[in-house]
């Protein structure tokens, strides 16, 4: 399966897909100075090195389509259009969060723009998935679900079951993985006899692709030409998005597991200094642009980091709210 | 075996939608009507799970159904109880009425981080914006010499976690109509059909029309001892307490019907009617349901006890394969009107 056309490289979508990684790099740095400072606890896993993949694969969904993530969610949700302020509020655990502050880091959820998690069980997004996939067929829509996963997930039964599954009866799925090479500490070599994500896919009947994940046109692109063939009902497709992840697995992680050296290589071929390169020596974009986006970005995240801590937390009156469903759907 | 649990294929045309004319059937044929009136009723509703479509159903509760309504509602998986399990909670999430069917309680472990991790949780995780309203149907409990990793009564466990609702049809009624109870709560809905009620022939009551799966049910009112059940035991402590009338014994049965949430409220007024309580439960003795509702009626009403709660269980014990061993291993008549006696002799004594 190879991608139609790519889409030509130009100014305005140069400029647009690096103005959307910009805002999730300086809202994953500032998380850690919050992280810091207290303001945000519990487990929090960073994108950083990952937003071409973030930014790329939003690019293909439309608004019916359904979107199951991992709790390494963040660049995801940001890209996919969710209100900054109201994940920002969610980091902080405050009512105005995206899950009402109940969710945090790792459970962004928002049902109106069909963003169902934020999953924190590796693997355990992907039957969710294959049902929306399912619901979708059924009710006989042209909506696609879109499945973020890390390579983590491969080592599970669900990734597995759910691949033979979405194959055998041609749901419109896009399972999306997200291969930054280690499942926490472990290096996928040492988890997989087999390392070839796509290779696993094409074995279940599905057309895969390995995409390099760190060049966000061709993420987009081959995000594009899959979600249209799975869109026109042919089945499900597997991409492997080969990234890196440039901070540790949470905020506990000291790393003891990777050398220094191979994150410095990583971060030389990292997304944003692969984009903005490009741009640059294309003529299509200035120092000046870059600056300006980057400005921007900041502004946007301490706005939000303004609205989160000017939010309420939920009152303890609330506390048993929300475990069952409050009204009829 | 074969003519044990599969059932006879006999059309069941009474009792259908309008229930005006009363009509015997099995518990197997009522759970069957009761899955074709939903799949009739609703066109989101779908069935999925292990051989329910051309095998007909493990215990033959789907079958005829593939034929009547299509492969795409009556949908066979592959043995992937995580993968469709979870297909089930994100269809459901997606606008549509799944109900899934897992072959015996036993391989819904291999779905429990579904069950837990995303159909109980992900109304309370996401704040209130998802809602799972599906359906879970398996098979539960012991009498069938079926040995260690089918026979196991887990209702209790599921009853453990918030976010589900957990019933237990026990009488041909609830088989019947329970489903359609369970289909219009917008929660996930665990629903424990007991393998041994399957060929139990019963009355459908007539001009019946729905069941609620909100209250416990008093099946046989009584003064001297509260029998406390749900499920396959109900029928046990129904024979027991016909027994106890015979000895004088006036023994009321409770059908709890619903684990979660438990229906205080009527538990608390049988046992202060009664004064004395004994749970009979086919999960095992430690941290069961029997726990649970004897640590409510001690906190809530202590005081109008004459004895000490007594329990009859399952033996701590993997169940056995031999039938003497498993029969022993069981709550059973005998071992009820056992304790009975011996909890009315305790309180007269004292």
């Amino acid at each position: 399966m190879s991608p139609a056309e790519p889409a030509p490289v130009t100014r305005e979508r140069g400029l647009a897909l690096l103005r959307e990684m910009l805002r999730i790099r300086c809202f994953e740095d500032r998380c850690v100075q919050l992280y810091g400072e207290l303001k945000i606890r519990g487990f929090l896993h960073l994108c950083n090195g990952e937003e071409a993949v973030a930014v790329g694969t939003m690019q293909a969904i439309e608004p019916e389509d359904a979107i199951v993530s991992t709790y390494r969610e963040h660049g995801h949700a940001i890209a996919h259009g969710l209100d900054m302020q109201a994940l920002m509020a969610e980091m902080y655990g405050k009512q105005s969060g995206t899950s009402r502050g109940r969710g945090g880091s790792m459970h962004i959820f928002d049902s109106r723009k069909r963003f169902y998690g934020g999953n924190a069980i590796v693997g355990g997004g992907l039957p969710l998935a294959l049902g929306f996939a399912l619901a979708q067929k059924l009710q006989r829509k042209s909506a696609i679900t879109a499945c973020l996963f890390g390579d983590g997930a491969v080592a599970e039964g669900e990734f597995h079951e759910c691949l033979n599954l979405a194959a055998l009866w041609r749901l419109p799925l896009l399972f999306l993985c997200e291969n930054n090479l280690y499942a926490m500490g472990t290096a996928i070599e040492r988890a997989e006899a087999q390392t070839d994500v796509a290779g696993k896919a094409r074995v279940y009947g599905m057309p895969a692709e390995v995409i390099d994940g760190m060049d966000v046109f061709a993420v987009e692109d081959a995000t594009c030409a899959a979600a249209a063939r799975v869109r026109a009902g042919a089945g499900p497709v597997l991409l492997e998005l080969r990234t890196y992840r440039f901070r540790g697995h949470s905020m506990f992680d000291a790393q003891l597991y990777r050398d220094k050296a191979e994150i410095e290589v990583w971060q030389k071929k990292g997304p944003l200094i692969t984009l903005t390169t490009r741009l640059k020596a294309l003529g299509l974009m200035s120092e000046d642009d870059y600056q300006r986006l980057e400005r921007e970005a900041r502004a946007e995240v301490e706005t939000a980091v303004d609205f989160a801590e000017r939010a309420e937390f939920e009152p303890l009156a609330q506390l048993e709210r929300f475990v069952y469903a409050e009204q009829a759907p | 075996m074969s003519k044990q649990i599969v059932a006879p294929d006999v059309a069941v045309e009474a009792g259908r939608g309008t229930g005006v004319a009363p009509a015997r059937m099995t518990y197997r044929e009522a759970a069957r009507e009761g899955l074709r009136a939903a799949l009739r009723a609703d066109p989101r509703v779908f069935l999925m799970g292990e051989d329910i479509g051309r095998y007909g159903g493990c215990y033959a509760v789907t079958k005829g159904l593939l034929q009547e309504f299509g492969p795409e509602r009556v949908r066979d998986t592959p043995l992937s109880e995580s993968a469709f399990v979870g297909a089930g909670i994100g269809a459901a999430v997606g606008g549509l009425r799944p109900i899934v069917e897992i072959m015996t309680v036993n391989f819904s472990l291999l779905a429990l981080d579904q069950i837990l991790n995303n159909a109980a949780t992900l109304c309370h995780m996401s704040g209130g914006q998802v809602n799972v309203p599906l359906v879970i149907r398996m098979a539960t409990g012991a009498g069938r010499q079926l040995a260690a990793q089918h026979s196991h009564s887990l209702e209790g466990w599921y009853a453990h976690i918030p976010g589900l609702r957990v019933v237990v049809p026990g009488t041909v009624d609830d088989a019947r109509f329970m489903l359609a109870a369970a289909l219009a709560c917008p929660d996930p809905v665990l629903l424990f059909e007991h393998i041994f009620l399957y060929n139990m022939e019963g009355e459908l009551s007539a001009g019946l029309e729905r069941v609620d799966i909100d209250h416990a049910v008093i099946r046989r009112p009584g003064r001297d001892v509260a029998l406390i059940t749900y499920g396959g035991s109900l029928h046990k402590c129904l024979a027991a307490a016909d027994q106890l009338a015979a000895a004088a014994i006036d023994a009321e049965v409770l059908d709890l019907r619903t684990l979660r949430p438990l229906d205080d409220a009527t538990i608390m007024d049988t046992v202060r009617r009664t004064h004395r309580v004994v749970i009979v439960d086919e999960g095992w003795r430690s941290g069961s349901i029997a726990a649970e509702i004897t640590t409510r009626i001690v906190e809530e009403a202590f005081y109008d006890l004459d004895a000490p709660v007594a329990r009859v269980c399952t033996a701590e014990v993997p169940l056995p394969y031999p039938k003497h061993l498993e029969d022993a291993a069981l709550p059973s008549p005998e071992r009820i009107i056992d304790t009975v006696k011996s909890l009315l002799t305790r309180s007269e004594a004292g």
